[in-house]
């Protein structure tokens, strides 16, 4: 097992390769993400942002490269103890088809804890929908279901939490509830969260750091205001002011 | 219409009597119906699970052709081949099940395999693609996310376990020509059915044809009730 001592990082990155068949969706060089802070993670459609979170999430293995948790490097699937680390909120959850209650249990269930109840309840008020614990998740609203999802990562309290455009879909009081309850997480828990979106505004209200990935690259990564206002890298400075760069 | 009264009140007067014959014809039915739905169960489920579940596995078009193939199976073609097979010259004939409830029971289950396995692998197609990566992402382990998406296709299949009762319990060609509709020994309710009717005895026959309705309903309450042992979660 290879070990890599950076305090500061929760995750390293390095010339890490993913292909599928013939087709490579993503090159990173070198990218560190650092314990307990935000880092958003932009970039057009099929730019590989999925498939990074997805291996940050050990649901994929890089096909060349490596990639380090905690220090130590990832092969194939890591040990239970690690993979129960992290989660994801994906861009369209799945929703069990049972309470919103039981939804929300779900993960505090198979990790084998008892008397979560006050725990799950406290979620469901966080994401404002106390008084629906019973109701059939088949039953919800876009806007709900991807705050039950939310609820049911959050309160698992991981160090890494990784979400993928947790908001794509919402109008903007769900935006806004689920970018509350997102940055009120970060500071009750100090997670590490990995924010992947096409939302601007949201990455720069949201994270400490910003990336653009444009065909599967690494262009830049940077502070947040640097990102938006001194850029290194052209794209970038196309890319936030809405130019195509691709 | 008069023949139907009849009927309906043969068949409670065969119920209520006990009719020590209906009640073996009837008892030979279950067990040859359960243990043929248990054996199909037991193969079928999982191999359905299996296929509806994997992505991409090989020769997946020729699998599925002969599945839809096997659903529609004649069940005097399978009754033939078994028979054939159990024949005292055949490549099992050493077994001596040929005219037993095993025969039956072989039958049953290889008509009934085919139905089980597709209905399965529908039933799996109902879930979403992702369900599986994000239960893994909630820490679900590979046993676990197993058990939430069988919980989760529940409904589904108990339909197909339901459904595979229905063509197992009212079979009969197969059975007539493997069983040989012997009294006492493999004479179960649909060939006891034809033998009525073809005495003329078409009020017991219908009576028979309750019966065989009843015993389909019950199994059915119970597969429902069974099904919504789960639901107390919702």
């Amino acid at each position: 097992m290879t070990t890599k001592t950076n305090n500061q990082a929760l995750y390293q990155i390095e010339n890490l390769q993913k292909d599928y068949g013939e087709r490579t969706v993503l090159q990173i060089e070198s990218l560190s993400i650092h314990r307990s802070e935000i880092i958003a993670i932009l970039g057009p459609s099929g730019s590989g942002k999925s498939t990074l979170l997805r291996i940050l999430n050990f649901l994929e293995t890089p096909t060349h490269g490596k990639l380090y948790f905690d220090g130590t490097a990832v092969e194939d699937l890591p040990p239970m103890e690690t993979l129960r680390r992290v989660t994801t909120v994906f861009q369209n959850p799945q929703l069990l088809n049972r309470s919103v209650k039981a939804n929300v249990e779900f993960g505090l269930e198979i990790r084998g804890k008892s008397n979560y109840h006050n725990q799950v309840i406290q979620s469901l008020e966080r994401v404002g929908l106390a008084g629906l614990e019973q109701s059939s998740a088949s039953s919800l609203s876009g806007g709900e279901l991807q705050r039950v999802a939310l609820a049911r990562a959050l309160v698992l309290k991981t160090e890494a939490l990784l979400l993928d455009e947790p908001t794509s879909n919402l109008d903007p009081y769900n935006t806004s509830l689920i970018e509350s309850l997102i940055s009120e997480h970060h500071q009750m828990h100090k997670s590490t969260i990995v924010l992947v979106t096409h939302n601007l505004f949201q990455a720069r209200r949201l994270a400490q750091r910003c990336a653009l990935l444009l065909d599967g690259q690494l262009v830049e990564v940077a502070p947040t205001n640097t990102f938006f206002e001194a850029a290194n890298d052209t794209r970038v400075s196309a890319f936030v002011h809405g130019d195509m760069v691709y | 219409m008069r023949t139907l009264l009849e009927a309906l009140n043969e068949s409670l007067s065969l119920m209520f009597t006990l009719d020590q014959r209906l009640f073996s014809v009837a008892i030979l039915t279950v067990r040859i119906t359960l243990s043929s739905l248990a054996l199909s169960t037991i193969i079928g489920l999982p191999i359905g699970t299996m296929l509806g579940l994997a992505g991409r596995i090989p020769a997946r078009g020729l699998i599925m052709a002969l599945l839809y193939t096997g659903m529609g199976l004649p069940p005097v073609v399978v009754g033939l081949l078994v028979f054939v097979l159990l024949s005292r010259s055949g490549p099992l004939g050493y077994l001596e099940w040929l005219f037993s409830p095993n025969a039956m029971i072989l039958a049953q289950t290889i008509i009934a395999l085919p139905l089980i396995i597709g209905l399965t692998m529908a039933a799996m197609g109902t879930v979403h693609p992702s369900l599986a990566p994000q239960l893994r992402a909630l820490g679900a382990t590979r046993w676990q996310s197993a058990k939430t998406i069988l919980l989760e296709t529940r409904h589904g299949m108990l339909a197909a376990i339901a459904a595979t009762y229905g063509r197992i319990v009212a079979e009969v060609g197969a059975v007539l020509l493997v069983g040989g509709n012997i009294e006492t020994k493999t004479r179960v309710l649909t060939t006891a059915i034809v033998l009525e009717t073809r005495k003329g005895s078409f009020a017991l026959a219908l009576g028979l044809g309750f019966i065989l309705l009843s015993l389909t309903f019950t199994a059915n309450i119970i597969l429902l009730r069974f099904g919504n042992w789960n639901d107390h979660k919702n």
